[in-house]
């Protein structure tokens, strides 16, 4: 991936924390923010700007569950695995998710539209088991639903290629 | 105008319940008074299993366990002069109690005005009043203990911190909440942002700090976004920034956002994470009170603590204190989840039982099932099992039943949950955050792991069930920080109190909550199957074939034991073993 800007995007989220003690993570929750990932280039970039060596900044990219180092799908299927999802059965809904989309956690489908996520608990444990894809959240879902809400954006796809 | 809410008990009483609002419709109708009551069927008014129910408004009386006989009372006493009928009044029920939650869903979370409105900030104008001596005082009157988790006199905490000397303190709010299971902090941030602030600019006075953090989830957008607007409205009119309220007392915040590290709710490791370092706890003393965030003495303390602290200051350690039960004050918020009829965050004071949480407010189980335990403290905590459901909670109570109130989470398990799996559910979570600095948890873990799985896979021996509780003791005990230190609790718990179940996967070969799949079969009963193929259309494997004259059965070989077609199946013929 070839982003033109990369080099005054990242230095504008370095000046913008260069004053802040402890700013490592925040400039790459900013990143994180415009890329929707953590790209390599960015992260050379940030080790350029603030001299620091680029094994400082993977080992913390890489410590962290929330930062990702590859391209996001169009659509981001986040299922919760909280323990009262876990419990309401949570994992058939992966195990559908999987053989619909022949894809594992953390893996984009071929076209680049879905990408499948396991997350620790959305923190909305009273509507379980939970769904989200991209900002929308899907709540007591069961296993016969998951085909219908793949299928809402699968349309939008081919509609907007 | 009067309302009577009748309980749809909608099942097994729906007739007699159906009866009762007839009858009581027309005798208000033959007494001239329909025009003044109104008379409604309620989805739910809070009240279970004691037989038909229904509560009067504006006057909230509940009266239960009804009959038709009790009808020309109520609308004598009740309805017309407004009085309680004794006898059929609800007793002893069990309420919640709103400190922590006071303001949630009350005011306008974004609006300092209204924040103010309903006594804001007034908790923080009598801490500049008092003093830090007296703050950590008035602490100790109201004896609130830390809502992380361990249980630390919060007075105690911020009394070393403040004896410390030191040019610069801080003071951070553990807003990380990584309890699968637990939503209280977010609810709080997110509803009432300011009276974590409040708390926290106390906290900042009576240890003498100049700088806070709020170290909150990334996961949780709505929760940063509306403490940094309270953090500029602060700025904005003089709440923060120099000398505030006109006082000699100056003090910043700023927010630090975590990058989903369970293991970061451990303080040292929170200090590094808020440093700008990857997550990883180190060994103490020294303690962060001490030597915390870049060598200075800091304070850590939960969102749901700091929510209280502005409580205590504004009505009083002493009024506080006596809320609750003696050693555990206070009111503590449950985020009540898994198989219970209404799942939700609920604040209850101290001392009352489990079973009232369960039972009275959360309705008890989902679908008329069984209960087999609530779990307490996520991760960290432990299984109770039904004979203890009368314990009265507390930090001592829980602890001595093998569990901790941890930061709470509380979630009811039924009798299709298997003690095995969700002992292995919790492991999995600690083996997947143990940061993998010190031995004990990073290969103790994985150990304990790799024996629960052959456990739920019916390959384990007996000696296997001896060998996890050593590997637990010897985790509890060497393990560098309190994750590792209590990664073990779900599963010695669940051996404590569900051995036989353990030893029928390890003996038997059998899960008896038919959870744990290589250990269940499934098959057809011919005699109820009715042929109409629901089965075979939803099984993945392709495992059912048949037709409506032959019925349908189930190969064997290829059957992944999924469970699909018993759950489809209307007709109960699919049989689970």
């Amino acid at each position: 991936m070839i982003i033109e800007t990369l080099s005054a995007d990242v230095k504008s989220v370095v000046d913008r924390w260069k004053d802040r003690r402890g700013n490592l993570i925040t400039i790459l929750h900013d990143i994180q923010d415009r890329y929707g990932y953590v790209p390599r280039e960015a992260a050379l970039e940030v080790s350029r700007q603030m001299d620091a060596p680029l094994a400082r900044i993977y080992e913390v990219l890489t410590f962290y569950n929330y930062f990702k180092l590859q391209p996001p799908g169009k659509f981001n299927i986040s299922v919760c695995l909280g323990t009262a999802c876990y419990l309401k059965g949570a994992p058939a809904l992966i195990d559908e998710i999987r053989g619909i989309l022949h894809v594992e956690e953390g893996q984009t489908t071929k076209d680049g539209f879905f990408h499948l996520q396991i997350v620790r608990c959305l923190g909305c444990c009273g509507l379980a088991p939970v769904i989200t894809v991209g900002d929308k959240v899907y709540s007591a879902v069961k296993r016969s639903d998951v085909m219908d809400i793949i299928a809402e954006y699968s349309k939008d796809s081919v509609k907007n290629g | 105008m009067k309302r009577v809410l009748i309980q749809d008990t909608n099942g097994k009483l729906k007739k007699e319940t159906r009866e009762f609002l007839v009858s009581l419709n027309s005798q208000l109708r033959d007494r001239g008074l329909s025009s003044e009551v109104q008379t409604l069927m309620a989805a739910d008014i809070g009240v279970y299993n004691r037989g038909i129910a229904l509560k009067v408004l504006p006057e909230g009386f509940t009266y239960v366990n009804l009959e038709q006989k009790h009808i020309p009372e109520i609308i004598e006493k009740t309805l017309l002069k407004g009085e309680q009928v004794a006898g059929i009044a609800r007793e002893g029920s069990v309420g919640q109690m709103r400190i922590v939650l006071r303001n949630c869903g009350v005011i306008d979370p974004e609006s300092l005005e209204d924040y103010i409105a309903h006594d804001g900030y007034q908790g923080l104008a009598r801490a500049l009043e008092l003093g830090p001596e007296k703050v950590v005082e008035e602490m100790k009157k109201s004896g609130l203990r830390g809502r992380g988790g361990a249980g630390f006199p919060t007075w105690m905490k911020w009394n070393i911190t403040r004896g410390v000397q030191g040019n610069e303190k801080y003071i951070i709010c553990n807003g990380d909440e990584g309890d699968p299971g637990a939503y209280m902090d977010r609810s709080v941030l997110e509803g009432d942002p300011h009276s974590v602030i409040e708390g926290m600019m106390i906290g900042a006075i009576a240890i003498g700090a100049t700088k806070g953090f709020f170290y909150i989830r990334a996961e949780y957008p709505l929760a940063v976004e509306r403490i940094q607007k309270g953090i500029d409205i602060c700025y904005s009119r003089g709440l923060l920034g120099k000398n505030i309220l006109g006082s000699s007392f100056s003090f910043d915040i700023e927010i630090r956002l975590g990058a989903g590290a369970f293991v970061c709710g451990e303080e040292t490791a929170l200090i590094a994470s808020v440093e700008g370092l990857r997550g990883y706890p180190r060994p103490r003393p020294p303690f962060p009170s001490v030597k915390g965030l870049w060598g200075n003495p800091t304070v850590i303390n939960n969102v749901e603590t700091l929510a209280n602290v502005s409580y205590i200051l504004c009505k009083g350690g002493e009024a506080f204190g006596k809320i609750g039960v003696e050693g555990s004050t206070g009111t503590k918020v449950f985020a009540l989840t898994g198989k219970v009829r209404n799942s939700g965050l609920v604040e209850v004071p101290m001392g009352i039982s489990l079973r009232d949480i369960v039972f009275e407010i959360g309705g008890g189980v989902l679908d008329n099932r069984a209960i087999k335990a609530i779990q307490t403290g996520g991760p960290s905590g432990g299984v109770i099992p039904e004979q203890f459901f009368d314990t009265p909670v507390g930090y001592e109570s829980l602890q001595k039943l093998g569990s901790i109130m941890g930061s709470g989470g509380m979630i009811v398990l039924d009798e299709n949950d298997c003690a095995v799996d969700i002992s292995k559910f919790y492991l999995g979570f600690c083996v997947d955050e143990s940061c993998g600095k010190c031995a004990p948890c990073r290969v103790g873990g994985t150990q304990m792991l790799a024996i629960l799985k052959k456990i739920s896979h019916g390959k384990a021996e007996e000696e296997d069930l001896a060998r996890l509780s050593q590997i637990a003791q010897a985790m509890q005990k060497a393990s560098l920080c309190g994750l590792g230190q209590t990664a073990p609790n779900p599963v010695l718990s669940t051996l404590k109190y569900f051995m036989s179940e353990y030893r029928a996967h390890v003996i038997d070969h059998k899960c008896p909550a038919g959870k744990c799949s290589s250990l269940v079969s499934y098959r057809i009963t011919r005699e109820k199957c009715t042929g109409c193929g629901m089965c075979a259309r939803v099984c993945p494997a392709d495992a059912i074939s048949g037709s409506r004259q032959d019925k349908y059965t189930i190969d064997a070989v290829k059957c992944i034991s999924c469970g699909q077609c018993f759950d489809v199946c209307k007709f109960t013929a699919v049989s689970r073993q």
